[in-house]
C-alpha cells in the first residue's frame, strides 16, 4: 500500500488524476448517503418507516435508484435549448466537486492546498446558480423558467449574508486558508466560543438553508406550485447529477461550516477523519429536522428576509467583530 | 425601440401536484404576480344529473358516492333526504342518531384531508402524513360501520341499512380521545407556526359582501363573517338536540377558513359525544314497498357537507324514476370567486387560496 501510494506521489500528474478521480467518485457518493439517511430521517419525523425493503434497513434503495436513474431514457424535450440543457447538470455538480478540492477532512487530507480557500468556495459555489438558471431557462417549461428564476433571485440575496457571515471568521483566524483556520481553533479553540461568531454562526445556517434549497426555503423546486421547479423537464442521469449535486452541496456547506466554527476535524479520542463526519452528520440531522417542520415562504417573504434582516444583520456582525477581535 | 411587454400565460392542470383533481387555471403572470385566471372545469363531467333520471330513486344513491367522494355519506344524506321529503317517509329516531354520527365522523375525515394537502401545498409535508394517519382512523371506523373506506353508499332511504356494529360506541369514543390530543398536536405544528401564519394571514381575503354576492357556503362563508349553517338555520335530523357553536370569524382570509374547518373539528368531536350519550335504542330502518313511487311533486332538502351547503332537487311526476334531479355543489359555486381571490396574488399564494377553498372536483364537474 505504502509503495503503490509513494509511486503515484512520485508522478505529480498521476497523482492529481488519482485525487480527482477519488475526489470526484466521493462527491457522487455521498449523495448516495446523505439521501438513505435523509428518507430515515423524514420517515422518523413523519411517523413512518422510510425505505425498508431493499438491503438490510433500505440501505441500498439510494443505490437502486441511482441505477434505475443511470439506465433511464434520457429525454430532451422539443424546443429546448439543447447546449444549454445538456451542460447545465454538469456546471452543477462540477461546481460542488470544485469546492470539494479545497475542503480538508483531517490534517494533510485535502487535495488542493489553497491559501485563499475561503474566497474560492465563494466563487465557486455560484456556478450553481449559473447551472439553474441555465437549466431553467433550457428546458422551455415554464414552470421551470419560473423555478430557476426564483431560484437565482434567492441563491445571490442569500449569498450576501453568508459572505458577510464567513468573513467574521476570516477576521477572527486571521487566514483565507480552511487548514489554516482549522489548525488556528486546534490552537485557540473553536470559532463558535466567541460572540460574533456565533452570530455568524446562525445567520450562515439560515442562508445554508437557503443556499441548498431546503425548506422553508425550498421555493425553486415548490412541489405544489412550480411542479419540480428547474429541474422539472430532467430525467435519468442529468436528473440524477441535479439530485447528487443538491445532496453532495447539503455536506459541502455542513463541512464547510464545521470547518469555520466548530473546529473541522478537531476533537478529542477519535481520529480527526470521524470528528469531520461526526460533526457534518449532525448538522445535517438538524438540516432535515428543520426541513420537515415548517411550511415554505413566499419569494417576496423570503427576499425581503434576506435584504431587510440578514444583510443588515450581518453587516453590523462584521462591523462588531473587526471591532473586538482585530489583531 | 418600444419594449413591449406582455403577460406570460401559464397553464395549471389539469395535471399539477395542487389542484386537488382535474381542475385546469389559466394563469396569466406578471413576473410571480398573477393578473388573470380562468378556471376550467369540465374534465370529470359524467353527467350524474342525467343519469339519475333514468333509475328508480333509490338506485341513485350509490352516484352520489362519486360526488364529493370525501364526503360521501354527505352526499348520501342529502339525496335520501330529498327522496323522504318526496315520499313523505319517515325516519326512526336511532337511525337520526346513526347519520349525525357518521355525518361528524365524515366531517373529520374530509376536514382532515383538508389539512393534510394544504400543509403540503404550503410546504409542510409532514403535516400531510399526521392528518392522513388520523383520517386512517376515522376511515377504520366507517369500514368497521359501513363495509367501505370511500364510497360508502350507506344511507338508506327511511333510515339506515343497518344497525351500528358491537362496541362501535366504546371505539368512537376511544378515537375522539385521541384526536383531542392530536388535535393540540397539530396546533403546534402549523397554526402557531410564524412562516404558516405569514403565508395565510391576508391572503386571498373574500369580503363579507362578496361572499354574499357569489354565494358562498360553508367553512368559506363563516370565515368571512357570515354566521351560516344548515345545521343551525334549518336543522335536519337530530341537529336540534345537539350543542355545539358555529366559529364564525370575520377575516375572510386563508387564515380564517383554516381555522374556521380546525374549529369544526372540535365541535364535531363534540356532537359526536352527546350523539353516543342520547342515542336510543329501536328501530333503524322504515319499511317501503318494493317499487317506491313518490306522488308527483317537488322536494328540495339541504345539508351541510363539510364543504357547505350541499342541496338535492327531486321532481317527480308519480312514477318511480325522477323526472329532474339537480345537484347544488358548493364546490362549484365556491370555486367561482377563486378568480376574483386570485386578482393580484402571488403564484405562491394560488395554491394556498385554492387548499383553503377546499375543492373537490368530482362535485364540480358532477
Amino acid at each position: 500500500m505504502e509503495a503503490i501510494v509513494q509511486f503515484f506521489r512520485d508522478y505529480p500528474l498521476l497523482w492529481t488524476l488519482v485525487k480527482a478521480v477519488v475526489l470526484a467518485n466521493f462527491t457522487l457518493a455521498i449523495p448516495l448517503a446523505v439521501i438513505y439517511i435523509e428518507r430515515k430521517v423524514a420517515g422518523f419525523i413523519q411517523s413512518r418507516l422510510g425505505p425498508v425493503h431493499v438491503g438490510p434497513q433500505g440501505t441500498f434503495q439510494t443505490v437502486a435508484d441511482a441505477l434505475k436513474l443511470l439506465l433511464k431514457e434520457d429525454i430532451v424535450p422539443a424546443g429546448a435549448d439543447k447546449r444549454f440543457f445538456y451542460i447545465a447538470p454538469y456546471i452543477a455538480f462540477v461546481s460542488v466537486v470544485l469546492s470539494f478540492m479545497v475542503l480538508p477532512f483531517a490534517p494533510g487530507w485535502v487535495a488542493l492546498e489553497m491559501n485563499v480557500a475561503v474566497l474560492f468556495v465563494i466563487g465557486v459555489s455560484l456556478f450553481n446558480v449559473v447551472s439553474i438558471l441555465m437549466a431553467g431557462w433550457s428546458s422551455n417549461n415554464k414552470y421551470s423558467l419560473l423555478g430557476g428564476l426564483r431560484a437565482v433571485a434567492q441563491l445571490l440575496s442569500y449569498e450576501v449574508p453568508m459572505v458577510l457571515s464567513v468573513l467574521v471568521v476570516v477576521v477572527y483566524t486571521g487566514s483565507m486558508s480552511l487548514t489554516g483556520i482549522i489548525e488556528y481553533q486546534v490552537q485557540h479553540g473553536w470559532n463558535i466560543m466567541h460572540p460574533p461568531v456565533m452570530i455568524a454562526a446562525i445567520i450562515y445556517f439560515v442562508c445554508a438553508l437557503a443556499e441548498i434549497n431546503r425548506t422553508p426555503f425550498d421555493l425553486p423546486e415548490a412541489e405544489s406550485e412550480l411542479v419540480s421547479g428547474f429541474n422539472t423537464e430532467y430525467s435519468g442521469m442529468r436528473f440524477a447529477l441535479f439530485f447528487a449535486a443538491e445532496f453532495a452541496n447539503n455536506f459541502f456547506i455542513t463541512a464547510f461550516a464545521a470547518a469555520l466554527f466548530f473546529g473541522g476535524w478537531d476533537g478529542p479520542i477519535l481520529p480527526p477523519i470521524v470528528w469531520t463526519f461526526v460533526k457534518v452528520f449532525v448538522m445535517i440531522f438538524v438540516f432535515m429536522w428543520v426541513r420537515w417542520t415548517p411550511p415554505r415562504l413566499r419569494i417576496d417573504q423570503i427576499l425581503r428576509f434576506a435584504w431587510q434582516f440578514l444583510v443588515p444583520v450581518s453587516l453590523a456582525n462584521l462591523l462588531f467583530a473587526v471591532a473586538l477581535g482585530v489583531r | 425601440m418600444e419594449i413591449l411587454s406582455q403577460g406570460m400565460v401559464i397553464n395549471v392542470g389539469p395535471q399539477h401536484p395542487s389542484t386537488h383533481g382535474v381542475l385546469r387555471l389559466i394563469l396569466t403572470l406578471d413576473g410571480e404576480q398573477i393578473v388573470a385566471c380562468e378556471p376550467v372545469i369540465g374534465y370529470l363531467h359524467r353527467g350524474l344529473e342525467k343519469m339519475m333520471e333514468r333509475r328508480p330513486y333509490r338506485h341513485n344513491i350509490p352516484f352520489t358516492d362519486r360526488l364529493d367522494y370525501l364526503a360521501a355519506l354527505s352526499n348520501n344524506l342529502a339525496i335520501c333526504q330529498c327522496i323522504e321529503r318526496l315520499g313523505g317517509v319517515e325516519v326512526p329516531e336511532r337511525a337520526q342518531y346513526i347519520r349525525v354520527l357518521l355525518m361528524e365522523l365524515q366531517r373529520i375525515a374530509s376536514h382532515l384531508v383538508f389539512l393534510g394537502t394544504f400543509g403540503t401545498d404550503l410546504g409542510a409535508t409532514t403535516m400531510f402524513l399526521y392528518a392522513f394517519r388520523e383520517r386512517e382512523m376515522v376511515l377504520d371506523l366507517l369500514e368497521e360501520c359501513t363495509g367501505a373506506r370511500l364510497t360508502y353508499n350507506w344511507v338508506r332511504v327511511g333510515g339506515v341499512p343497518d344497525d351500528l356494529p358491537e362496541g362501535f360506541g366504546e371505539k368512537v369514543l376511544d378515537f375522539v380521545k385521541v384526536f383531542r390530543q392530536r388535535m393540540d398536536e397539530y396546533d403546534r405544528l402549523l397554526t402557531r407556526n410564524r412562516i404558516f401564519r405569514s403565508r395565510t394571514q391576508g391572503i386571498g381575503v373574500l369580503p363579507k359582501e362578496m361572499a354574499l354576492a357569489y354565494g358562498c357556503s360553508g367553512p368559506m362563508a363563516r370565515a368571512s363573517g357570515i354566521a351560516y349553517d344548515i345545521r343551525k338555520v334549518a336543522p335536519y335530523e337530530v341537529y336540534d338536540r345537539v350543542e355545539f357553536d358555529v366559529p364564525v370569524l370575520e377575516d375572510g382570509d386563508v387564515w380564517a377558513r383554516y381555522l374556521v374547518r380546525m374549529e369544526e373539528m372540535r365541535q364535531s368531536l363534540r356532537i359526536i359525544e352527546q350523539v353516543l350519550r342520547d342515542m336510543p335504542d329501536g328501530a333503524v330502518q322504515t319499511k317501503l314497498p318494493k317499487v317506491f313511487k313518490p306522488p308527483a311533486g317537488i322536494a328540495y332538502s339541504r345539508v351541510e357537507s363539510p364543504r357547505g351547503e350541499l342541496s338535492f332537487m327531486m321532481v317527480s311526476d308519480g312514477s318511480s324514476n325522477p323526472v329532474r334531479v339537480h345537484i347544488r355543489a358548493p364546490s362549484f359555486v365556491n370555486l367561482s370567486v377563486l378568480p376574483r381571490l386570485l386578482e393580484g396574488a402571488k403564484v405562491a399564494d394560488l395554491v394556498a387560496i385554492l387548499g383553503s377553498i377546499d375543492v373537490v372536483l368530482g362535485e364540480i364537474d358532477r
